[in-house]
């Protein structure tokens, strides 16, 4: 909402404000100012001249030298290529040195050698357009037929001179979308008296019993309708000042009749439409919803089908108009107008809501009635639009007011407690104070009631009460305390697993990355998902804004593939990157999916390779305490390297996996080298955490040690030799640790030989070197049955 | 006797003489054999005692003990100050240039959204809240009717929301999770609910069709406006320093009232109005208010017995702000040169 001063001026004294104090105090009384502009401020030195002289220029066909009387003493020569100058033309007039909007400066020089003084202005080089002033013309210097003086300022000679306040008007307040509505609010905040316009009329002519009749068939839809007619119009431009306040207010002058309806809109926030009598057929006006299938050709010049819920103003036979949302092509003023129909009506917001939206016109109407518009202004609305015809000369206003009125008129009472409160906003004020706010703006007081002016629809409740006294007490004198009682703030169990997971894996030097949670269903093919996969099921969404963002991921993975594909492509060497992101599980027969939440890894670069990212995995879940956990290889999931996956198995439950991906998979990613990437489920190792074990005494006896090569068939996992090792040793087995695993010239084809080194040792005693050679010795006898032998 | 008595004497400064000019550890042990060694020349003198009168010799044996003692010091003296010196010599030797970079450690980083998010939940852990979660995929019913926002509601067109079915959204705001807190918990209530939500805008530098929302909710007896302001005063006082300043302005929201706006005073001007803040003087960092009595009474817990505040904030524009970033893709790019910078 653009708000003119000069036209605030009118109803409330605001003199004496500057305007950055003006917004200062309207923001904090709850009527938010986005910022302010003064007129003209831009424009330096331009001032009113009339041509005095102009003669043509000895070395050009197309530029001509005025001499202009500035009001100086001595007139200035100014050279031009315009062609619309005349002697005795009153011009604006840009003095050496002078600034034009946007900052454009003027300096004198030559032109093609003949001295110019300065530069004769178009409307369009001052920042205005014919709208503004309809008897210029647009290319060529601005002929003014404005009373005015020479040499005077182009500012006060053009009345650029208002100050320009935009306000942000919160949804629940559409009586502040008017300056009447905002010169309530300046009133009580400045304290100063509120002047609000009381249309009067001069007897009218006529009758309009003669030619129009109303009827409204959904009075739910429309609980006031109000008529009443001008004849005789006589169509032309507005008068300046009733420009210069919609220019102000950021609407383009049209002409006079449409300029009234705009200006009563600003004035008082009620949209207005004025129909063209002679095509309201029958003379008859009907308010009904449309009928199936029935169409409008809209004023934009759109046919529009419209469906059996939207409320349409009819005339005898079509819609002329679809009601507060646009007019129909016959409804708008045309030059031959001769009698018109003023609408002032009120619309059901929610209704006018879903039509506008259906039919993807939201208008500067449409956006007022939705918000639920007050019955009452249809008929102060009317009144001062027809003021205005007669103010105008635009027409003769015909006698009589035509008033459908099925709105309810009782007053909203809410009993005022003032001890609630004060004790809700945390004050201690006055009961009279508290009525002092309520009469500034427009409520009434009834003993232990309030009573809610009409036009705040907002205030249903106490609370809506409350509000109204905390802003003008001031927001900022609110004391500022601490919230009492007892508070026992604390993470829970899992959200501090999740914070571990974080920091086990920094600590690792894995970089953490946010991803979208949508993606498009096509991801699903790049990382090579079977096209029967459970997976492929998801969440979709009904209106995305692009195939790239339109489901709810069910798979971490396609994120963090972009990631690493990003990251390769802009040719960071390397990355080590997880994410603890959600998925989106569809449950079959329930409205919201399962959101699980997912640890990924991804890897890429010269020190990734599987067992770098399986490290980071162990020491993950060992880091985080997870029960012993089992690395099952898998080579049937296709994202992955078929011989290069591992599925995590925790009693018998895949919980995560990891490998190398897929070369096809990486191709699909522009991915050069090789990636790794690993999931796991989060929950699943939150219901896998074991106990904290105690603290372990550090050993009082020595060590032995043992070096055992194996000699066993190649594809023999290690972690079978490692399991059987454990298992046979016992529990004086410390440390086993894999030191080397070898293929080649020294064993037979088809075998490997691993080596391991054994920590052996007691609690109680030092291991005697027989007790160390029976555990070796008991481990070779173990890994006979498997064809293992010691390598000799 | 004298004789002895007097080459002893001359060994002694002899021995001192030839000591100070040993250079090396070689040298002083020759030099230690010479005089000190069973054919040097001490042991030469002691061994002619026999000659001594009884009278005599133990003067004699007295100072040759003296002078073998004062020796044995200074070739003492000198070995350690020669091993000194060759010590000196080696460090000299592996002098390095410390101005050359250091070796690092990788380490990892943590996303800058999540980086101040962690701070923002100690500060409000601090005060005593704890953490509440909520679905992201959501009912209509949370997202909108129970906070006051019925269909067709006017405010809904600020917040474009995503369908996923007539009655499941894309939850628009992290307010849901106050509905389904109160639905579960009975007052007193103090939490934070931090999250992802969703709103229909193409990306652009300020604009994502997913951001990250923190929402605040207290519900007690006897809440009062001035606790939310003390409350949000101190959260902006940890986040921005003490000497930060905030002011409070109405504003609407449907499910507060009285509603309000936190402004943060730009850092920049201090209120006079600059580029930063658009000529304002004050930034818009969080919206809030007392929760609306008819959302009490939608969860079941009776306004006339308790009030609440609540409040929300969006964590990019605070991130953002916190390092001077420009362009809110950058967040979701995850490219590894602006991760690294955190």
């Amino acid at each position: 909402m653009n708000l003119s001063m000069k036209w605030l001026s009118d109803y409330v004294d605001v003199s004496g404000i500057a305007p950055r104090q003006f917004s200062e105090a309207m923001t904090m009384s709850g009527s938010k100012v986005e910022g302010w502009e003064i007129e003209g401020s831009e424009i330096e030195k331009v001032v009113v001249g009339k041509i005095l002289s102009v003669t043509a220029h000895q070395d050009s066909d197309h530029l001509v030298i005025c001499k202009v009387d500035v009001g100086a003493e001595e007139p200035i020569q100014i050279v031009t290529g315009a062609n619309n100058v005349f002697d005795g033309a009153i011009v604006p007039v840009a003095l050496d040195g002078s600034t034009l909007p946007g900052g454009k400066k003027i300096k004198k020089g030559k032109l093609r050698g003949v001295e110019s003084n300065g530069m004769l202005c178009s409307l369009s080089e001052l920042g205005l357009t014919a709208h503004d002033f309809p008897y210029a013309i647009e290319d060529g210097i601005f002929i003014m037929q404005e009373d005015c003086q020479l040499g005077q300022d182009i500012q006060s000679a053009l009345g650029l001179n208002d100050t320009c306040v935009e306000f942000e008007i919160t949804s629940n307040r559409p009586d502040c979308m008017s300056v009447t509505g905002l010169a309530r609010e300046a009133a009580a905040t400045f304290d100063r008296e509120l002047k609000l316009p009381k249309p009067s009329l001069k007897p009218g002519v006529d009758s309009i019993e003669n030619y129009l009749s109303v009827e409204v068939a959904a009075p739910a839809l429309c609980p006031r309708y109000v008529a009443r007619m001008v004849k005789n119009i006589k169509i032309e431009p507005s008068p300046r000042w009733m420009r210069e306040r919609l220019r102000a207010s950021g609407v383009r002058p049209i002409n006079n009749i449409v300029d009234i309806t705009n200006y009563v809109m600003l004035e008082y926030g009620q949209p207005m439409h004025a129909f063209d009598h002679k095509y309201v057929k029958g003379g008859k006006i009907v308010v009904r919803t449309a009928k199936p299938g029935e169409k409008i050709t809209t004023l934009d010049d759109v046919e529009r089908t419209l469906s059996p819920e939207m409320l349409v103003i009819c005339d005898q036979e079509n819609p002329s108009a679809v009601a507060g949302v646009m007019g129909g092509e016959y409804s708008g003023i045309q030059d031959d107008t001769n009698m018109i129909v003023f609408e002032s009506a009120c619309f059901n917001g929610a209704s006018i809501r879903t039509t506008a939206k259906k039919l993807g016109m939201r208008t500067e109407s449409s956006s007022r009635f939705e918000k639920q518009l007050d019955p009452q202004t249809c008929i102060p609305a009317v009144q001062r639009a027809c003021e205005l015809v007669e103010l105008l000369g635009a027409g003769e206003v015909i006698d009589g007011i035509i008033d459908v009125d099925n709105s309810n008129h009782e007053p909203r009472r809410i009993k005022l407690e003032p001890d609630w409160i004060n004790h809700f906003i945390g004050i201690n004020l006055p009961v009279e104070k508290m009525h002092e706010i309520l009469l500034k703006l427009d409520f009434k007081i009834d003993g232990d009631y309030v009573i809610v002016p009409s036009f705040r629809g907002d205030v249903e409740h106490k609370a809506d009460v409350a509000e109204e006294i905390a802003r003008f007490y001031g927001y900022d004198k609110i004391p500022v305390t601490a919230i009492r009682g007892v508070a026992n703030g604390q993470y829970t169990a899992s959200q501090k697993f999740e914070s571990s997971i974080d920091k086990i894996l920094l600590a690792q030097g894995m970089t953490e990355v946010a991803t979208y949670s949508f993606i498009s269903p096509k991801y699903y093919d790049k990382i090579a998902l079977p096209a029967d996969s459970e997976l492929r099921r998801c969440v979709v969404i009904s209106n995305p804004l692009g195939e790239d963002t339109s489901v709810m991921r069910t798979s971490t993975l396609p994120s963090m593939m972009e990631v690493l594909s990003r990251n390769y492509n802009n040719r960071n060497k390397a990355a080590s990157l997880y994410e603890i992101g959600t998925i989106y599980l569809p449950i079959e027969g329930r409205d919201l999916p399962e959101e699980k939440q997912v640890i990924t890894l991804g890897m890429y670069g010269e020190n990734a390779d599987f067992f770098t990212l399986k490290g980071v995995v162990e020491t993950l879940l060992s880091s985080l305490r997870i029960k012993e956990c089992d690395y099952v290889a898998n080579s049937a999931n296709p994202t992955f390297h078929p011989g290069r996956c591992a599925d995590i198995v925790i009693d018998g439950q895949v919980i995560g996996t990891l490998g190398e991906i897929h070369p096809v998979v990486c191709e699909n990613y522009q991915i050069g080298g090789k990636a790794y990437a690993a999931v796991i489920d989060e929950a699943s190792l939150f219901a896998n955490v074991s106990e904290e074990s105690g603290y372990r005494p550090l050993p009082k006896f020595p060590a032995s040690t043992r070096d055992l090569a194996l000699l066993c068939e190649d594809d023999l996992p290690v972690a079978v030799l490692e399991k059987t090792i454990k298992s046979s040793v016992g529990h004086i087995l410390e440390k086993l640790s894999l030191f080397d695993v070898y293929r080649g010239q020294q064993v037979a084809p088809g075998k490997k030989s691993v080596a391991f080194n054994l920590t052996l040792r007691a609690a109680d005693r030092t291991l005697t070197d027989e007790e160390a050679d029976a555990a070796v010795k008991r481990v070779l006898k173990a890994l006979a049955g498997m064809d293992v032998q010691l390598r000799g | 006797m004298t004789n002895m008595l007097n080459a002893l004497q001359t060994i002694k400064e002899q021995a001192a003489q030839t000591l100070c000019d040993v250079g090396d550890v070689k040298a002083l042990e020759e030099l230690r054999v010479k005089y000190l060694g069973k054919k040097g020349e001490l042991t030469a003198i002691l061994k002619q005692m026999g000659t001594l009168s009884a009278q005599d010799r133990p003067k004699v044996g007295q100072l040759a003990n003296e002078i073998r003692g004062d020796i044995e010091s200074l070739i003492e003296q000198k070995a350690d100050s020669l091993k000194a010196a060759l010590l000196d010599k080696k460090l000299q030797a592996e002098k390095i240039d410390v101005t050359m970079p250091g070796k690092a450690a990788p380490i990892g980083k943590q996303h800058p959204l999540n980086k101040v998010l962690d701070e923002i939940k100690e500060i409000f852990l601090g005060m005593g809240f704890s953490i509440a979660q909520g679905p992201e995929v959501e009912l209509d019913y949370y997202n909108f009717e129970a906070l006051n926002i019925p269909k067709n509601h006017p405010a809904r067109d600020t917040q474009d929301t995503f369908y996923i079915s007539d009655n499941v959204v894309l939850r628009t705001q992290t307010s849901p999770v106050q509905i389904r807190t109160m639905e579960k918990q009975k007052p007193p209530i103090r939490v934070i609910a931090p999250g992802r939500v969703y709103r229909s805008d193409a990306v652009d530098a300020t604009h994502s069709p997913l951001f990250h929302q923190i929402e605040g909710l207290v519900v007690d007896k006897g809440v009062t406006m001035a606790d939310l302001k003390g409350t949000l005063e101190m959260f902006a006082k940890r986040l921005y320093g003490e000497d930060s300043v905030v002011r409070f302005r109405p504003h609407h929201f449907p499910f507060t009232e009285p509603s309000a706006e936190m402004d943060f005073q730009c850092f920049a001007c201090h209120g006079e109005g600059c580029r930063l803040c658009k000529g304002e003087g004050w930034i818009e960092i969080l919206g809030c208010g007392m929760v609306h009595p008819k959302v009490l009474s939608i969860c079941g817990i009776d306004p006339e017995e308790y009030s609440g505040f609540a409040f929300g904030m969006g964590l990019e524009r605070i991130v953002m702000r916190r390092y001077n970033i420009d362009d809110l893709r950058l967040f979701f790019e995850n490219d590894l040169r602006f991760l690294q910078q955190f």
